[in-house]
C-alpha cells in the first residue's frame, strides 16, 4: 500500500516522523482517516485516540487532547495540544482530565459552551473505557 | 591595619563563597543544556503552527468574522505588558534588563496617553516593578515549584491573557522576555501577542520566501476556516508564551552561568590579594619582633 510522510508534533517535542499508510484521527466533527493522496485538508481535532498504521509506524495508538490536522496533499502533520502514547496512558491521568473538565463545565453558563464541555467529558469517558 | 586573624577569617569566607559560586555555575551549565534542548524541541510545533496560521490568515483576510484576537478590537487605549522573568536572582542583569525594556516601553506608552497594565510572570519581575508601578500590576504568576517548564504553564498564562482580553481589560498585549542568543548574550525582546495579525503577516512573508508553492493548494476545511481560526489563534498565543518561557529559561541559566563565572573569578582575585596582604603582614610582624629582640640584646 502507498505510504506518505506523516508527522505528529506536540508543543514539547516532535513525537513521530516517518512514512505511514494510514492515520485515523478523532476529528471535532467525527472520526476520519487520512491515507496517501488525500485531498488537502485542515481539520480541528477533538480529544481522543489516534491510530497510525503501516510503514515505519507499524501500529501505534496515541491519545491526543485536541489539536489540528494539516494534510497538504502530500504530507500530513498533526499538531496535538498534548499527546501520550496509549501504552503510557494511565487511568488516573484520564480521570484527572475528566475531573478538570467536569469542574470547568460546572462553571459554564452559556448552553452552547456547556454542550461542548459535556461532549468533551463524554469523549474522555469513551477513551477511558477503551483502555 | 587588619590583624592576621582577621585576614585569615576573610580569606576563609571568600573561599567559601567561591565554592558556592563555582557550584552554582556548574549547576547552571547543566540546566542550560537541558533548557536549550527543550527550547529546540519546541521549535517544530511553533514553526508548523505559524505556517498553518499564515495559510488560514490569507484565506480569511478581510473577513469580518475573523476572530477579534487576530484583528484586534479596533482600539489602542489600554496596553497589557506581560513581563516574563525568572523566579530566582543571582543571574546578573538578566531580570533587570527585561524589566528595563518593558518599563521604557511603558513610559513611552504612558507619555502618549495610553493606560498601561502589567502581568508579571515570575517573581523577580514583580519585585522590581512593584516599586514604581504597584497599582498597575494586575497579577503575578509564579512557577517556582515547577522543575521544568511544560506546556501546562503556558496554557495557564495564555488562558489568563485571553480571558482578560474577553473581559475587555486591555486592547493590546505585548510579551516581554529574553531571547537566547548565546551563553553571554541574551536579548530582551518585546513581542506583540494581541492582536495577532501583525505577527501572522510576518509569518506569511516568511512562508512566501521559503515555500512559494504551499499557498496554492485548495484546502478543505472541517469545520469552516473561520471556526478553525477561532480555535487556532488562542492556541497560537499559548505557543508564543510557551516559546517565550522556554527561551527565558535558557537565557536565565546562561546569564547565571556567566554571572557565576565572573563571581568565581572575582573571588579568586580577591583571595590572591588577601593572601598577599596576609603574607606581607606576617613577615612585617616577624621582622618587627626580630628587631625588638636584637635591640633588646644590644641594650644589655
Amino acid at each position: 500500500m502507498a505510504t506518505f510522510p506523516f508527522e505528529l508534533v506536540s508543543p514539547e517535542k516532535l513525537i513521530f516522523s516517518g512514512d505511514v499508510e494510514a492515520v485515523r484521527l478523532p476529528g471535532a466533527e467525527g472520526e476520519f482517516q487520512v491515507m496517501a493522496g488525500h485531498a488537502p485538508l485542515l481539520a480541528l481535532l477533538g480529544p481522543g485516540i489516534m491510530e497510525v498504521s503501516g510503514g515505519e509506524a507499524k501500529s501505534r495508538r496515541v491519545f491526543i487532547d485536541g489539536g489540528f490536522c494539516d494534510m497538504n496533499g502530500t504530507t500530513c502533520t498533526v499538531l496535538a495540544e498534548a499527546a501520550t502514547s496509549v501504552d503510557d496512558l494511565s487511568g488516573e491521568a484520564i480521570d484527572r482530565l475528566i475531573r478538570d473538565a467536569e469542574q470547568a463545565a460546572a462553571k459554564l453558563e452559556v448552553p452552547a459552551e456547556r454542550d461542548e464541555a459535556e461532549r468533551r467529558i463524554a469523549t474522555l469517558r469513551t477513551v477511558k473505557a477503551e483502555l | 591595619m587588619a590583624s592576621l586573624k582577621d585576614l585569615r577569617n576573610r580569606i576563609a569566607s571568600v573561599k567559601a563563597t567561591q565554592k558556592i559560586t563555582k557550584a552554582m555555575q556548574m549547576v547552571a551549565a547543566a540546566k542550560l543544556r537541558r533548557a536549550q534542548e527543550a527550547a529546540e524541541a519546541s521549535r517544530p510545533y511553533a514553526e508548523r503552527m505559524a505556517s498553518v496560521l499564515a495559510n488560514l490568515a490569507e484565506m480569511t483576510a478581510g473577513d469580518p468574522d475573523a476572530p477579534v484576537l487576530m484583528t484586534g478590537n479596533g482600539k489602542d487605549d489600554t496596553h497589557l505588558l506581560v513581563v516574563c522573568t525568572a523566579d530566582r536572582g543571582l543571574c546578573g542583569g538578566f531580570n533587570a534588563s527585561i524589566v528595563r525594556k518593558a518599563v521604557s516601553d511603558a513610559r513611552d506608552l504612558m507619555a502618549a496617553g495610553k493606560t498601561v497594565k502589567f502581568l508579571c510572570v515570575g517573581r523577580k519581575g514583580y519585585d522590581i516593578l512593584r516599586r514604581g508601578f504597584r497599582d498597575q500590576i494586575v497579577d503575578v504568576m509564579e512557577f517556582k515549584s515547577v522543575r521544568r517548564i511544560s506546556f501546562t504553564e503556558a496554557h495557564l498564562v495564555g488562558d489568563r491573557v485571553v480571558a482578560m482580553f474577553d473581559e475587555g481589560a486591555f486592547d493590546v498585549a505585548t510579551l516581554y522576555y529574553a531571547e537566547f542568543r548565546s551563553v553571554i548574550s541574551q536579548k530582551p525582546t518585546g513581542l506583540q501577542l494581541i492582536p495577532a495579525a501583525a505577527a501572522a503577516a510576518d509569518a506569511i512573508e516568511h512562508e512566501h520566501e521559503h515555500a512559494p508553492a504551499a499557498g496554492n493548494a485548495v484546502y478543505e476545511y472541517e469545520p469552516d476556516a473561520t471556526e478553525i481560526l477561532d480555535a487556532l489563534v488562542p492556541r497560537n498565543i499559548r505557543v508564543q508564551i510557551f516559546r517565550a518561557l522556554l527561551e527565558n529559561a535558557a537565557s536565565e541559566q546562561g546569564a547565571r552561568m556567566s554571572a557565576m563565572d565572573s563571581a568565581t573569578r572575582n573571588a579568586g582575585d580577591m583571595i590572591d590579594r588577601l593572601t598577599l596582604q596576609y603574607n606581607r603582614t606576617r613577615q612585617a610582624q616577624i621582622t618587627k619582633e626580630l628587631i625588638e629582640i636584637i635591640s633588646g640584646a644590644e641594650a644589655l
